[in-house]
């Protein structure tokens, strides 16, 4: 199905592609976001919502003040961050779906580093909560990728087992070793020390420097993905398997490179997350980015310059959800049936668009 | 003694869910369609059954809306993986995040509504017996029904022509489709099928098993069926032993709890996830036997016009 993903059509005509399928590449991401905007006026509608006003709420309203903005990139950063990973792993057909728990491990990782700071640390801490965070979230996908490499144990269900797995290690944490003593029993960990606070881009916004490390990562993968030698090895064992074993590409390889790239990078959105905005480890710290994420790729087009552009659009989602809640009184999980339907509705946008080619291509 | 059987009824009632689940997933994969999307259908199926029933409805009602319901959901899978044919995986897994979004957005006026208690069914003299009665015959007719569809199954697809049929389909397509078998309906009416018992098992939550809706309620139990349809090297009365083997595992961290042993609640939530993780592990290490059992097309799209 691999090569159901990136070649519909036979070798030759694929070489010289003209603009057409490039373009109907990028229709398919806006027809998607249009059904599922359409879908969720009918959705507000029968609410007993007028839908151009709670659309208005969704996709204008989050954007009016510096304030919005900042948000978006709050809850942008994340998504993007393990979304490029993703982008990475899924070209390499590596199905890693537990960014989610490599999320959650990255933030303990880091949570574990930022607890060891005192009221007089520096600010030099910041650094190795960072690489923790990194190093948290390769540990946890490399463990799929070991389970997958040694055992050949299926990376879908392992990675997501992970998740669970991670979720309740950080309740472990927060509701025991790690609790406040003096948080009134509540569970979480102490505010961290001021020193491991992720910079902020401007004073009195939330947005910190972990967007600046998302929009440097994007050309990182980019670079990596169309102009080094691993990254075409990883892209040709993700598309054409024979080819890669022909060619004496190692898939083993492959398998390892995808898993620690999308890993420290969902690791290290958790550690910007627990370190930045939340500034001490709650069990409220997953809120789903690492599923968003694998909808952040596939309508970024697994490149990630699309993943940027995506992730600003699923950051709106989630932000648009919250004023929906707040404004309108509608149900937060709104956010997770416009995610759900818009992955749906690429999908099949992208078959339709396949099947364009197909027919127009069988005509020459 | 008597502990030991209510930890058989429990593991038993625990293990139901799972097999009801993975003996659909079981049809789909005998057919070639991996659903990534078991979880959504069994939180939509979960959702409809006990929304049915806060309604008013009755049991059987309620049942039918939650299967009703996951295959129509099914029926969208379907349609996107076999009518326009998108990648499994990404589709399943559209499914399964819809589904989540979705229950919780849809399912958000009955966390606290009440449902009325289901009879309990079975014959009450039968169940009055020391021993075999809680072990035996104290269960809900869906209990009664996995074992009968394991066994119904087992019958279907290594002893009838159309479970040939479906297994050739999921074999090789190629072949099916050049005897003259119409390869996408059979893969459709398999998913369909999948997710009527998908959603029969997010029923069985709700209605029976936890008795109530919260969000999120099916807790992974999904992704789990769908290993264990590798754990079982894809055999209907496998299926059934291991999902009661998870049940036990399930009901482990009550066991060792009332038997006072010192472990952390969170720890022990993760044995259900980690038993999956190691059983998958243990199972898939011997790669040949693997591939002996597995549907050979497994995941493969066809298109008969290529």
């Amino acid at each position: 199905m691999a090569d159901q993903l990136a070649s519909p059509m036979s070798g030759p005509r694929l070489a010289a592609r003209p603009l057409p399928s490039s373009l109907l590449a990028l229709a398919s991401p806006l027809a998607a976001l249009a059904i599922t905007v359409a879908a969720g006026a009918l959705l507000f509608a029968a609410q007993g919502q007028a839908p151009a006003r709670a659309l208005g709420m969704f996709f204008v309203e989050p954007l009016r003040d510096a304030r919005g903005w900042s948000e978006l990139a709050v809850k942008g950063t994340p998504l993007a961050l393990i979304a490029l990973g993703l982008a990475v792993a899924f070209r390499g057909n590596v199905w890693n779906i537990g960014a989610e728990g490599q999320f959650i491990l990255g933030a303990i990782a880091a949570t574990a580093v930022a607890l060891r700071a005192g009221a007089g640390t520096g600010r030099w801490i910041v650094v190795p909560i960072l690489l923790a965070g990194v190093a948290g979230g390769m540990a946890w996908a490399g463990l799929t990728a070991w389970l997958r490499d040694r055992f050949n144990a299926n990376e879908i269900l392992v990675s997501l087992m992970l998740v669970y797995v991670a979720e309740l290690l950080l309740g472990y944490l927060v509701y025991g070793p790690w609790k406040d003593p003096e948080g009134f029993n509540f569970p979480q960990t102490i505010t961290f020390a001021a020193g491991t606070e992720i910079p902020r881009l401007a004073p009195g916004y939330r947005a910190h420097a972990g967007l600046v490390a998302a929009l440097a990562a994007a050309p990182l993968c980019w670079l990596f993905l169309s102009r080094t030698y691993a990254g075409f090895q990883l892209a040709v064992c993700g598309s054409a398997e024979r080819a890669a074993r022909y060619a004496g590409f190692s898939s083993r390889r492959a398998l390892w490179t995808a898993l620690l790239v999308s890993g420290g990078l969902a690791g290290l959105a958790g550690a910007f997350e627990v370190a930045g905005p939340l500034g001490q480890l709650t069990p409220h710290l997953p809120v789903g980015y690492g599923f968003a994420a694998i909808i952040v790729a596939f309508v970024g087009r697994l490149h990630p310059l699309g993943v940027l552009l995506s992730s600003a659009l699923m950051s709106l989602f989630y932000i648009g959800g919250e004023l929906a809640q707040s404004r309108l009184g509608l149900p937060k999980a709104l956010t997770g049936v416009f995610q759900g339907l818009l992955l749906f509705a690429l999908l099949g946008c992208d078959a339709v668009a396949q099947r364009l080619r197909v027919t127009g291509g069988g005509r020459d | 003694m008597e502990s030991l059987a209510l930890m058989i009824a429990a593991s038993v009632n625990a293990g139901t869910i799972l097999a009801l689940a993975a003996l659909g997933l079981l049809i789909n994969e005998r057919a070639g369609v991996v659903n990534l999307g078991a979880e959504g259908m069994m939180l939509i199926g979960a959702l409809a059954a006990y929304a049915t029933a806060a309604h008013g409805h009755g049991a059987l009602l309620s049942f039918a809306a939650g299967a009703g319901s996951a295959s129509l959901a099914a029926a969208l899978f379907g349609a996107c993986v076999i009518g326009l044919g998108t990648n499994q995986y990404a589709t399943g897994l559209a499914l399964s995040l819809f589904g989540a979004g979705f229950t919780a957005f849809a399912g958000s006026g009955y966390t606290d509504k009440q449902i009325a208690a289901l009879a309990t069914p079975g014959i009450p003299q039968l169940a009055a017996l020391p021993f075999v009665g809680p072990a035996l015959f104290g269960y809900h007719a869906a209990v009664y029904l996995a074992v009968a569809l394991a066994a119904g199954l087992g019958w279907f697809f290594f002893r009838s022509r159309v479970g040939l049929v479906v297994r050739a389909v999921g074999e090789s397509p190629e072949s099916a489709h050049a005897l003259g078998y119409p390869v996408r309906r059979v893969r459709f009416y398999a998913v369909l099928a999948g997710g009527a018992l998908c959603g029969l098992a997010g029923a069985y939550v709700s209605l029976v098993y936890a008795h109530l809706w919260v969000e999120g309620l099916i807790a992974g139990k999904g992704w789990i069926a769908l290993a264990l349809t590798t754990f079982a090297t894809w055999r209907p009365a496998r299926v059934l032993l291991g999902a009661y083997l998870f049940g036990g595992v399930t009901m482990l961290q009550f066991t060792l709890q009332s038997r006072g042993v010192e472990i952390e609640g969170h720890l022990l939530n993760m044995s259900p996830y980690l038993a999956t993780i190691l059983v998958l592990v243990l199972i898939s290490r011997n790669r040949t036997w693997i591939r002996a059992n597995m549907p050979a097309s497994l995941g493969k799209p066809f298109q008969p016009s290529q």
